[in-house]
């Protein structure tokens, strides 16, 4: 499969601060490539280099085998661009901002309409009529936002922190919306700080930090790179915590005494279930639960990194909706 | 399809293209396209706040009545006040929509979707073109409003229609050249409170000009000063074409008004024209 999406050795500096340093970053053409990484990595910045935005000083980028630098123009009419920030007439209405886009992309006045409604249909939209997009919620503008960047079926798609900002109700909307784009043979380069949304949508992840690739894969590998499988034991008495921790042994432990929760890696799967079974069965200790899991991407980018990858959502966004 | 030029991988996407650019003349057929759907833009705003637009209109004639009866600006000139405030008062408009130019422009940048024009195959210097054309427009209707305005206040136009024109068409070019420096400064210092900096600055320029009075009743170094003050030169000219009364000086500025009225807004466009398309060009990159 030819590559979409080509970034070899780019850097970008702002004054002092290096926001990539050397990133490199290759997308199959039709997949869906997320890219992961904290706040201030350096993800909106080659979101906007390969969006032809802004210029980087040095490497090289191609979207669509085109030179991002050299033929901007053509890049600008295969890509479609989802922002961190709404990108669209907020003192407009919907329909006003599509078909204005659509006639910025030459579809001609009649083609620009159609298409407009078209869209608003897809994206759930079609009910608004002269509503400003000021007064939409912000599922609804991101709705909005994202079908003004499928205006021309764009060959690459970049979505950049869609769900940041949105309860839970929208980013489950914009979640349905990004998956029925997929298998309509469009790239899409997702990036984003959750590790359950990477995880969610993309077929490869590249982790950066820093303005670099730490890793890249499928969800399945990178989980696989941090050293296998978990064991998670939910004790019924707390006081017995250590005491079964010591018991189950291993490195790695993590105690948790709030849940009453043992971590333990347990790489040989079954054959460490029924050994922690029987360790505490032997000793009268009650477990609630246990369960074999594989590791979650947010321990995998610890122990690529040493520190967390997701601030943590607000407690506000979890309960909301 | 630009495909055929190009060895661009062929996009899974496929279908709907945006044409390549073609000839000289289907660029420049893009280029008008674009400006007109950037101008809708504009309109389509104005559509959607017609108080905000009311008010715009009814400050400089506001300020209009206020010299009039409040202040009395205009006295001791020769013939009737009116006559000499008036032209002075449209080239003020003119010279302040600077910082209207100004505020949108701010406002503008401070969007996300400059960016989605700046992603899109949109030919680049349209939204400033949209942004000029809407602002132009804004223009002649005021200058329409106030000359109605100054007519039911008194003031008369005493010349043959082609001086009468040619007035309005000086007031217009002023606009326009301060509509350039207005969306320079933006780009350059494209902050609210630089904004509301340049909408307090303007006052002083604005009094350091024979707008409200002739500089001859003034001291000789801030006659000289007013004198050379781009606005004065445009208000004594558009006072001859008018065939109002000029407090006339004497003076060389004063004596070549005209010309001068034609040179400094040609030298302020000659400067911030090439500077803002420049600027826009490179936006944050
Ligand atoms: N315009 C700018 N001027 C200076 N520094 C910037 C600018 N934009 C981003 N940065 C810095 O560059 C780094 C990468 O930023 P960004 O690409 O926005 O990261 P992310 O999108 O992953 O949060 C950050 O440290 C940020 O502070
Ligand atoms: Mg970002």
């Amino acid at each position: 499969m030819t590559e979409a999406i080509v970034m070899d050795g780019v850097h970008k500096r702002y004054g002092e601060k290096r926001a990539l340093d050397g990133l490199d970053l290759a997308v199959a053409g039709g997949t869906v490539h997320g890219v992961l990484g904290p706040n201030g990595a350096g993800k909106t910045t080659a979101v906007r280099i390969m969006s032809t935005l802004l210029r980087h000083d040095a490497g090289r980028v191609t979207v669509s085998g085109l030179d991002v630098r050299e033929r901007a123009g053509e890049v600008r009419r295969r890509i479609g661009l989802l922002g961190q920030h709404a990108a669209v007439d907020e003192q407009l209405g919907g329909r006003q901002n599509l078909e204005m886009f659509g006639r910025l992309y030459h579809l001609g006045a009649r083609r620009a309409g159609s298409r407009a409604d078209e869209l608003l249909e897809r994206f759930g939209l079609a009910d608004t009529g002269r509503k400003a997009v000021k007064q939409y919620s912000g599922g609804m503008r991101r709705r909005l936002d994202l079908a003004a960047s499928l205006i021309t079926d764009p060959d690459v798609l970049f979505l950049d922190e869609p769900t940041t900002g949105l309860d839970p109700r929208g980013r489950t909307e914009v979640w349905d919306a990004v998956r029925s784009l997929v298998g309509g043979g469009t790239t899409v380069l997702l990036t984003t700080q959750y590790l359950d949304e990477a995880d969610q949508l993309a077929d490869r992840i590249s982790l950066i930090d820093h303005g670099r690739a730490v890793a890249e894969g499928t969800p399945d590998e990178l989980k696989a790179r941090v050293g296998g499988d978990r064991i998670d034991v939910v004790l019924r008495d707390a006081a017995r915590l250590t005491e079964a921790a010591a018991l189950i042994g291993g490195e790695g432990l993590a105690l948790d005494p709030d849940r009453r929760l043992i971590g333990a890696p347990a790489p040989d799967r079954m054959a460490a279930l029924t050994r922690t079974v029987r360790v505490l069965a032997e000793a009268g200790i009650e477990a609630e639960d246990i369960a074999v899991r594989r590791p979650t991407l947010d321990e995998v980018f610890l122990s690529l990194t040493g520190r967390p990858a997701e601030e943590r959502r607000s407690e506000k966004a979890e309960v909301a909706a | 399809m630009s495909a055929a030029t190009t060895t661009a991988v062929p996009g899974p996407g496929g279908g709907e293209h945006v044409p390549g650019p073609g000839g000289v003349s289907s660029r420049l057929g893009w280029a008008l396209a674009d400006s007109w759907t950037m101008t809708r833009r504009e309109l389509a705003h104005w559509a959607r706040q017609p108080v905000a637009v009311l008010v715009n209109l009814a400050f400089p004639v506001m300020l209009l009545l206020m010299f009039t009866y409040l202040v009395g600006g205009g006295r001791g000139v020769d013939g009737d006040p009116t006559d000499f405030l008036v032209p002075g008062m449209l080239a003020l408009t003119m010279a302040f929509g600077l910082e209207a130019t100004m505020l949108a422009v701010t406002q503008d940048l401070g969007k996300g979707v400059i960016d989605r024009f700046r992603s899109m195959p949109m030919v680049p210097g349209a939204v400033l073109v949209g942004r000029s054309a809407a602002d132009m427009l804004q223009s002649v209707v005021s200058l329409a409003v106030m000359t109605g305005v100054g007519y039911a206040v008194g003031w008369r136009w005493r010349s043959g229609a082609a001086a009468a024109l040619g007035a309005v068409g000086l007031l217009l070019l002023l606009r326009f050249a301060m509509l350039w420096v207005g969306i320079h400064l933006a780009m350059v210092a494209g902050k609210p409170e630089m904004v509301a900096a340049v909408q307090i600055l303007v006052w002083p320029v604005g009094f350091l000009s024979n707008v409200f009075a002739t500089p001859a009743s003034m001291p000789g170094w801030l006659g000289a000063v007013v004198e050379w003050n781009p606005m004065s030169a445009t208000a004594t000219a558009v006072r001859e074409l008018f065939g109002n009364p000029g407090g006339a000086t004497g003076s060389w500025a004063a004596e070549h008004a005209q010309l001068l009225a034609v040179l400094w807004p040609v030298a302020l466009i000659a400067v911030f024209f090439p500077l803002a398309v420049r600027k826009f060009a490179a936006l944050s990159r």
